[in-house]
């Protein structure tokens, strides 16, 4: 399995997703240069967290437009897997690859937290190695991660089984309370319509490293890996 | 030429920092407050083209860029500058 991870300017997450893909999943990883015009081959591509170009505008607005981008949208649409992790969360919606849009918490904090999201949909290759129900223990660190769509879209995301992941307490129930930034339904993660187009607010990156005592983050590696 | 767009949000999308501005203006003693839109507003200069092309060019920006058209919505205008 062949990885690829892009840097934008101000990407922050990306060290922490090539560490855990090459060093503890031993997979072979590469670096993308957002300037870089065309795609090598790869099973897997990820978008990392972070503040490309400042989220000047709106986060993930100019990053869009970077020049790697058009072969990206190509690989996604043509089925390769594509996993956008916070700002690479943001860019997938920007760039339409996802639906919707993420806002600016309603507590207009900047939230640094390890909240619990409950597994939605376990038959997507991003979640296939756990199954629905579960709670995984996840990082939030995001200004800007109130996911919102039109009632029209949040129907069809249920209707298409396209979420993953929603904010809830440690027993898995969703509720208001239990929503850290004012998502609509507590959405957390989303799939596109073909599964094969993953962006989610929560960072598994940061929680997959076996120095920690909580892995929870490599559910949605180790699925990657199992569905490749 | 000068275009000056305001990009805001649309009807019905919650507008957080608006309603924090709001909820401080009316602690300040502004009571007749009864809602606060916050925006964006962006100059663009422009160079060679007519009222007619930059019209149209202003309208593929704000579409592509300036506004995200899921939550905004955008309006401009032009000046010629002397």
């Amino acid at each position: 399995m062949k990885c690829g991870i892009v840097v934008f300017p101000g990407s922050n997450c990306d060290r922490d997703s090539f560490h855990i893909l090459k060093e503890i999943l031993g997979l072979e990883t590469e670096w993308i240069w957002h300037k870089e015009n065309s795609l090598k081959k790869f099973d897997l591509v990820v978008l990392p967290g972070g503040f490309s170009y400042g989220d000047y505008l709106r986060p993930g607005a100019i990053s869009k437009f970077s020049p790697i981008m058009k072969s990206i949208i190509k690989y996604a649409e043509n089925g390769g897997k594509l996993l956008g992790i916070c700002n690479g969360f943001q860019i997938l919606v920007e760039c339409g690859l996802l639906p919707g849009v993420l806002m600016r918490n309603i507590s207009h904090a900047f939230i640094c937290d390890t909240v619990p999201v409950r597994l939605e949909n376990d038959q997507t290759p991003f979640t296939s190695s756990s199954s629905k129900g579960t709670v995984l223990k996840l990082p939030i660190a995001h200004a800007d991660g109130r996911y919102f769509a039109d009632e029209d879209t949040i129907k069809e995301l249920n209707d298409n089984d396209q979420i993953v992941l929603r904010y809830c307490d440690s027993s898995g129930t969703v509720s208001d309370e239990n929503n850290p930034n004012g998502s609509v339904t507590n959405i957390a993660g989303i799939v596109n319509k073909a599964k094969t187009v993953c962006g989610m607010m929560p960072h598994p990156e940061r929680q997959a490293d076996p120095l920690w005592p909580n892995i929870d983050g490599q559910v949605i590696f180790k699925s990657l890996i199992q569905s490749t | 030429m000068l275009a000056k767009i305001h990009v805001t949000l649309k009807d019905g999308v919650l507008d957080t920092q608006g309603k924090a501005v709001h909820h401080a203006l009316n602690d300040l003693g502004y009571q007749e407050v009864k809602g606060v839109n916050l925006g964006k507003y962006v100059e663009v200069q422009l160079d060679g083209l007519s009222p007619a092309e930059a019209e149209e060019r202003v309208r593929e920006m704000c579409q592509n860029l300036l506004a995200n058209p899921v939550i905004e919505s955008y309006r401009f205008t032009l000046d010629s500058q002397e």
